[in-house]
């Protein structure tokens, strides 16, 4: 029962947010919304929760199944993380109607926090079209300039993803014997080989769009520079994990056989892009550009890493996803920060941030060290184990993979160069008062940073379940 | 001993948050005592667990486990021994000296930039203890790191110069590139070991699982980080640059401690490198290399810090040289010895600097002996020890490097020997250049100098007392000692294997290196006593005054076509070729939608007939069970 309030809170905060209009207490219902959700969210990594069944489209028997396992706890509490983080950094921002605004934000909310809890393929996919229907309105209402049509490739992309996924679903779903949707039933579906890798191949798809591994990454570039940068924030921070969490979720306990045979591919693949988008990211000026590509980089070694089918490189990835997360909300708070206040985006026109705003220019800092994987900050752990997965794989992909290292320290500092060094520039002149508030949440994203790169452990621990069911002979 | 050797690590980590999270509060008298009183602490605990080790013997502390998941543990294990406990005496000795330096040198800053000086400066020794200290290759990597980025944030100091910026990012990514190849030997050793701890690493046992493939590529792979971080061939060309950094940064971090990481390492693991002959000569001759190689730019150079940092290069490259040729503990001994006299020569700069109120150019110098006396005669007891006169320090461990490189090849002597000698030349110009001859500044310049405040000569001067004495912890039994230091290291890097060079053998190397030197010394007394070099002539006189162009050299064929590399990636294949086909897809469907549309002409015939296609093709390829896919199937498995 507990479960579902993570879907009614923020269900219930959106349909009130429709009828208020004061900007105060719309952000006001926002973030305490966020923060219901949030201590909800720590109440059940601390405590067990029993899952919610109830029936749902009886006629298909799918099941409106809750449940939540160490993995899914882990990428619930980061979705409850980030939007009250995000609704506090940006309660400054103007937007029209912000109350629509942030009504559908939590409707994305809950979209997503169905996807990371739902037991059953047909309530997986609601949910995973749920969560994208919000953010296509939020972005091509708020978008930038361009928003309509790279918001209508960025939608069509993603649905013709998951579309694919449709059909794999109802493909293992009419091969069970008792026709459910059901992990278990479907994990026993009676298929023939050719058919479970063709299914494989059309989960595959939708996953790889959405996380997005080369070469089907094109849309996410655009997406995040064009989207309003709480939407952005919201899909680098936590959808793309949807993805990363629909192959361990489904992928993985599904086709064990295809997902073995396709390892090398997808991990080639994988590792091409890192490459690709690390070298790309060194050519970018725009910020907000070159933390997509960053992210791109990261969401490949993931991928990688979990396709190597190897316990402790999978174990790195589950940790990665919550600690990427971190990481890109606090450098997306941070550009956005200087977006609003300088006007501009553009590298070339900035400098100067650490003579202008110190306390700014030390939590950017802070956050490009973690977005290199600094030991003692959150990535490191899980960038080592997954990096030590890869060797094992393959040591000379491991290497290859290992160049990205050294080019994210490149793009990476040439961003903090350019921003926080050098005199004070024309726009970051602009800068003239602090924003508190986001300041205020990038101090606790940063104390997260730390203390789960100090001490991981507990993130081990609240996933050693998943991870053991993932791996039992 | 939990609690000593948490102590000696969290004191330096208590400065760093004290003043970085307290820039703004402290006033600079508070920062200063502060930032320098957490280092004197971590050196009374240092030596408390150096008194331990030499009277109970080594000792490991588990704290917690950084990492266990899926039966794969890393300890967070640290452990003190002879070796570790030697590297703590010189990083918080050297160190508290340098940061009382500091707070002299670094006055004209403004409090919270003061505090941030300090807070990286003790971020910093908190990195290298954690490296030191570390009981498994994971710490030291944490540590390896984490001096890397202080040294970023150090180079980068003075962050509206965009050149210091350039010169801190180079720092870093060139350290990053040895960083990964020390990553990779990581995970070499756990995927043929199962474990990073020393104490199942370096074992024979463990020794026996390993291939000789295996530990060849293993050591090569840490050398590459020892490169990195010890700015060997050919990744030495940040150390020159690091020198925009406060002077003081130089001292500690980029002469006296950081870049001896690469050393400490090699030692640390001798059991693997000693285990291959091919890694031994490639660090050998990388050494060498890299020792003659940058004594040759010192040699031309006009910057009181880059000729420094040149030697400093120089000198890490006899350290390698006596790794290589399985002196672990003659390259130890250099460390501390060239901790002591490099560290007092950076400063001794530092202290010129200071007074010459930020002149770098010795040809603007000359002459400044008798207006900075103190500073004067500790400089020159850092050059003659430096340069191998005996009995002053460097003069032991050097010599201990050039036997048993002459045990190893009489060829790595004789180029040992020629280095030697450029090494006493050029730093004999530097003295000459800079404290010799007229003052050749400005009059301002002239009327401002002045000897540094006691904050800075006591350092100087006790540095100078450690060049000059820091031999006697190994004299070699060939004069009578008993060399102290290597039977301090023996458990770790094994008794010193006899060179079985017979004593007049010793004697004759010996006489013949220091001849060298001294008649080297002599020689660039007598030409810049009176004057400073000019402009460089002669074409090698540019080529050496220029570096060799190496800088130039990698601009061109790494950087540049790196660079179009990354453009082409971004202008042709992003734009054109991936998204070029997305957008192509999607065009085509829009045309293709056009032509369909044709098809709805609303006569129900033609909406059958394409029912019925449909069916017949869904049956064929769902209950035929998917011939298509089947040949797929079996393309893929």
């Amino acid at each position: 029962m507990f479960l579902l309030l993570f879907l009614l809170i923020p269900i219930l905060a959106a349909i009130a947010l429709l009828f208020i209009k004061k900007e105060q207490s719309v952000n006001l219902i926002a973030i305490a919304s966020g923060l219901l959700t949030l201590l909800g969210a720590l109440h059940i990594i601390l405590n067990k929760t029993g899952n919610y069944d109830a029936s749902w489209l009886p006629i298909l028997n799918s099941r409106f199944l809750l449940q939540a396992d160490g993995l899914a706890k882990i990428l619930i509490l980061l979705t409850a993380i980030s939007f009250p983080a995000i609704f506090i950094a940006t309660s400054n921002n103007q937007t029209n109607q912000k109350n629509v605004f942030l009504s559908l934000m939590l409707l994305t909310q809950a979209g997503l926090m169905g996807v990371f809890l739902a037991g059953d393929a047909l309530l997986f996919y609601f949910f995973w079209e749920l969560a994208l229907i919000p953010v296509y309105f939020l972005c091509s209402i708020w978008g930038g300039e361009k928003r309509i049509t790279v918001t209508f490739k960025f939608f069509i992309y993603t649905f013709l993803g998951s579309l694919f996924m449709l059909i794999g679903i109802i493909l293992l779903y009419s091969n069970t014997a008792d026709h459910s949707f059901l992990i278990d039933s479907l994990k026993h579906a009676n298929v023939s080989p050719a058919q479970s890798a063709t299914a494989f191949a059309l989960f595959f798809i939708a996953f790889a769009i959405k996380m997005p591994i080369f070469p089907f990454h094109t849309w996410q570039p655009d997406a995040y520079e064009q989207s309003p940068t709480a939407v952005t924030m919201v899909l680098s921070a936590v959808m793309v994990k949807m993805g990363l969490y629909g192959i361990i979720r489904w992928l993985m306990p599904l086709f064990p056989t295809a997902f073995l045979a396709h390892a090398n591919l997808v991990i080639v693949l994988s590792v091409i892009g890192i490459l690709y988008a690390s070298f790309i990211a060194i050519r970018q000026d725009d910020m907000k550009r070159l933390i997509a590509y960053s992210s791109i980089a990261h969401i490949g070694l993931m991928n990688a890493a979990l396709f190597t089918h190897n316990q402790v490189g999978v174990q790195g990835a589950f940790i990665q996803l919550f600690s990427h997360g971190i990481n890109v909300l606090g450098l997306w708070i941070i550009a956005d920060i200087i977006e609003h206040q300088t006007g501009t985006r553009s590298m070339k026109a900035l400098g100067g941030l650490a003579k202008k705003q110190p306390t700014l220019a030390i939590l950017l800092v802070g956050f490009a060290f973690a977005n290199i994987a600094l030991p003692l900050t959150n990535a490191f752990v899980g960038e080592f184990l997954m990096f030590n997965s890869l060797f094992q794989f393959n040591p000379w992909i491991a290497a290859a993979a290992g160049v990205s290292v050294v080019l994210a320290a490149i793009y990476t500092l040439n961003m903090v160069q350019k921003v926080a060094y050098g005199e004070v520039s024309e726009a970051t002149n602009l800068m003239t008062t602090p924003n508190k508030n986001a300041q205020g949440v990038l101090i606790v994203l940063l104390l997260i940073v730390f203390v789960t790169g100090v001490y991981p452990q507990p993130l081990f621990d609240v996933t050693a379940d998943t991870l053991k069911q993932l791996f039992v002979k | 001993m939990k609690v000593i050797i948490g102590l000696i690590v969290l004191w330096p980590l208590v400065g760093f948050l004290f003043n970085g999270l307290g820039r703004n509060i402290w006033s600079k008298k508070v920062i200063a005592y502060k930032a320098t009183g957490y280092i004197v602490a971590s050196f009374i605990f240092s030596v408390l667990a150096f008194l331990n080790v030499q009277s109970s013997g080594p000792a490991t502390v588990h704290y917690f486990d950084f990492i266990n998941t899926a039966g794969f543990k890393i300890p967070f294990d640290l452990k003190v021994d002879a070796l570790s406990s030697l590297f703590l005496l010189v990083i918080t000795g050297v160190g508290s000296l340098i940061h009382l330096y500091s707070t002299a040198y670094m006055k004209e800053e403004e409090a919270p930039h003061y505090a941030r000086y300090f807070a990286y400066l003790n971020l910093f020794v908190f990195s290298m203890l954690l490296l030191v200290l570390g009981d498994n290759y994971v710490i030291m990597f944490i540590g390896w790191e984490g001096v890397g980025l202080c040294s970023y944030l150090l180079i980068g100091y003075w962050f509206t110069n965009a050149t210091y910026n350039y010169a801190a990012k180079k720092a870093f990514i060139m350290n990053r590139i040895g960083d990964l190849g020390f990553l990779l030997a990581i995970f070499w050793l756990i995927v043929k070991l199962g474990t990073v701890s020393y104490g199942t690493v370096l074992t024979a046992e463990s020794l026996a699982k390993l291939s000789t493939s295996d530990i060849t590529a293993i050591t090569l792979l840490l050398f590459v980080g020892a490169m990195g971080k010890s700015a060997q061939i050919p990744l030495y060309t940040w150390l020159p640059d690091a020198m925009a950094g406060p002077t003081p940064v130089s001292a500690l971090i980029h002469a006296a401690t950081m870049v001896t990481a690469g050393i400490y390492m090699i030692t640390r693991s001798n059991i693997l490198f000693s285990a291959s002959e091919f890694t031994q000569h490639v660090v050998a001759i990388v050494g060498i290399s890299t020792a003659l190689l940058s004594a040759t730019i010192a040699i031309k150079q006009n910057d009181i810090k880059k000729v420094l940092a040149y030697s400093t290069v120089s000198q890490l490259g006899y350290m390698f040289l006596g790794l290589g040729v399985g002196a672990y503990s003659g390259a130890v001994f250099h460390v501390i010895t060239h901790a002591f006299f490099k560290a007092l020569l950076f400063l001794g700069a530092g202290s010129v600097i200071h007074a010459m109120h930020h002149e770098q150019d010795i040809r603007k110098m000359g002459g400044l002996k008798s207006k900075l006396p103190i500073t004067h005669i500790t400089f020159l007891i850092g050059c003659i020890a430096i340069a191998g006169v005996p009995p002053f320090s460097g003069f032991f461990s050097k010599d201990e490097i050039l036997a048993a490189a002459f045990a190893k090849s009489p060829i790595y002597w004789a180029l040992g020997v020629i280095g030697a000698a450029m090494t006493a030349f050029y730093m004999f110009r530097l003295y000459a250049t800079t404290f010799l001859g007229q003052f050749r500044g400005t009059h301002d310049q002239e009327h401002h100098l002045h000897e540094s405040p006691f904050a800075m000569t006591l350092p100087l001067i006790l540095l100078a007392v450690a060049s000059a004495i820091a031999g006697a912890i190994g004299v070699p039994e060939l004069m009578g000692g008993h060399h102290w230091l290597s039977h301090q290291l023996a458990p770790i890097v094994g008794e010193a294997k006899e060179a079985g060079l017979s004593a007049s053998t010793e004697w004759a190397l010996m006489g013949v290196s220091v001849t060298i030197a001294v008649v080297a010394l002599l020689i660039a007394l007598s030409i810049y006593r009176k004057k400073a070099d000019g402009e460089p002539q002669t074409a090698l006189g540019k080529f050496l005054y220029n570096k060799w162009y190496i800088d130039e050299l990698y601009e061109t064929i790494i950087l540049n076509p790196l660079n179009k590399f990354a453009g082409f990636l971004k202008e042709v294949v992003e734009k054109n070729i991936i998204d070029g086909a997305v957008n192509g897809t999607g065009k085509l469907v829009q045309y293709s939608a056009r032509q369909i549309r044709l098809l709805q002409s609303g006569q129900v015939g033609y909406y059958i007939l394409f029912m019925v296609l449909s069916m017949v093709l869904l049956f064929i390829f769902w209950f035929n069970d998917m011939t298509i896919l089947k040949f797929y199937y079996k393309l893929t498995h």
